[in-house]
């Protein structure tokens, strides 16, 4: 299993082990983390599972391809740490992932 | 009775169905046929100005493999086939409008009213609408509420209620760049706000924006807005965050663009039993709290409900039973088959 830590806006964490090949979004909703919305069920659709990734994993979570990158005009504050989590897929290499849930998705 | 009811119609202008359907996704159109099988005439209204619901807003090019018999199918070719499939029933398609308005008459039918002023009259309505009516995303900016229809628009019904204004346009799709192309040449001032330097769009609509730009006919600023500020509903300016900090921008009109979100709207109000954004039904009929107005598909909740596109086709199916008895009180309806039935088939246009 792999840990990710999810960090709201107000400092609270919570790590969650998720399974390699399910998706960061997909490891939140289980676990119900608060904050990650996942509106079109991980189609790439929607931009409500919006994360930023810890300066620390920028290089290892890579960066968005094209489609996602479109996606992300639907999202608020986008920064470039942003993320949408239904397109990074947990891999052993991503153990300890820290994600950034936004203030507000739209 | 049908001189008298001719009149009524008449005077209101509504338009008579045996049944109204809400929302031309997959389940809604799946049970156009259904009730087409079973002699009901629909009208079907969906706020989108296609069918398809959310395989065509929101995948229509991604693969769907929990189709019964296709092993692959994109949404789009979904919502195509299912529109084949239906067209013997000719269901008259009503898209760009939301049904606001759902009552009882005092004659037992319902009547439907769209946010088009449209009125309707059916013997049965059946809701099929999925997450929700499609509507604009709101910025998540403290309190836009307020500039909301006056100075905040997420459409532009009225071009002239814009002339001589400074108009703030945000996003990076069609909607926006249109706009702007449309609104530059009766804005006092025109930006178009993006966060970045890479439009959506419509190459050609890319284009004809950076060529104003490079006019000096509309401004592009690449950032996103942080703050709005006015008083009474009437914006002044907004806040914008750019790469090189943050800068206030003049606007008294602004037009977010940033996609559709799906709201459950007006359901919510029409009296009927729900569980949070979901319409409570039986597993015999589907059917609401409110006898003849069904549920289908993604918007209902019973016992075991997955939210799947073949649950929704069985729904419709076993919906469309209880709606016979209603439409047709009288007749007796005899359970056939497609593949040995001839007056299925006559219906079908099976030659």
């Amino acid at each position: 299993m792999v840990k990710l830590v999810f960090i709201q806006p107000d400092g609270d964490s919570q790590t969650v082990e998720a399974e390699p090949g399910v998706t960061v979004m997909e490891a939140a909703k289980l676990n119900d983390i608060a904050g990650i919305e996942a509106e079109c069920g991980g189609a790439c659709a929607c931009a409500t599972c919006h994360v930023y990734v810890d300066a620390d994993w920028v290089e290892k979570t890579g960066k968005p391809e094209a489609i996602e990158e479109d996606m992300l005009d639907f999202a608020f504050d986008v920064r470039p740490e942003s993320r949408l989590s239904c397109q990074i897929k947990v891999t052993p290499a991503l153990d300890g992932l820290t994600l950034r849930v936004p203030a507000k998705q739209f | 009775m049908a001189l008298d009811e001719a009149a009524a119609v008449a005077d209101t202008g509504a338009t008579e169905f045996d049944a109204v359907v809400i929302g031309a996704g997959p389940v809604g159109l799946f049970a156009v046929f259904e009730l087409g099988l079973v002699d009901i005439k629909t009208c079907v209204i969906d706020i989108l100005d296609r069918p398809g619901g959310q395989c065509a807003e929101l995948y229509p090019e991604k693969p769907i493999y929990d189709i019964p018999a296709l092993p692959t199918v994109t949404g789009q070719e979904l919502t195509d086939r299912l529109m084949e499939q239906i067209k013997p029933f000719g269901a008259e398609f009503i898209f760009s409008e939301r049904v606001d308005e759902l009552q009882r008459g005092e004659d037992g039918r319902f009547h439907l009213k769209t946010d088009a002023g449209r009125e309707i009259i059916a013997k049965v309505v059946v809701i099929a609408a999925g997450g929700g009516s499609f509507t604009p995303k709101r910025p998540p900016l403290d309190g836009i509420e307020a500039y909301e229809g006056k100075s905040v628009f997420y459409a532009v019904r009225r071009m002239e209620d814009l002339r001589g204004k400074d108009v703030l346009i945000v996003g990076g799709g069609d909607s926006a760049l249109d706009w702007t192309l449309n609104l530059a040449p009766i804005a006092n001032s025109l930006t178009l706000l993006h966060r970045r330097d890479e439009f959506r769009g419509a190459p050609h609509s890319v284009e004809k924006m950076r060529a104003l730009v490079a006019e000096g006919r509309v401004r592009l600023l690449i950032g996103q807005v942080t703050k709005l500020d006015g008083a009474d509903g009437q914006l002044e300016a907004v806040t914008v965050k750019t790469a090189g900090g943050e800068e206030r921008v003049t606007a008294n009109a602004m037009l977010p663009f940033f996609g559709l979100t799906m709201k459950l709207g007006p359901v919510a109000s029409w009296g009927l039993n729900l569980n949070e954004n979901l319409i409570l039904v039986d597993t015999e009929k589907f059917e609401t709290s409110e006898k003849g107005i069904f549920a289908v598909g993604d918007i209902n909740l019973y016992p075991g409900k997955l939210k799947l596109i073949l649950s929704g086709f069985h729904e419709a199916a076993l919906m469309a039973q209880a709606a016979y008895k209603i439409v047709h009180p009288d007749k007796k309806l005899l359970f056939q088959y497609t593949t040995s039935s001839s007056s299925l088939q006559k219906k079908l246009g099976v030659k």
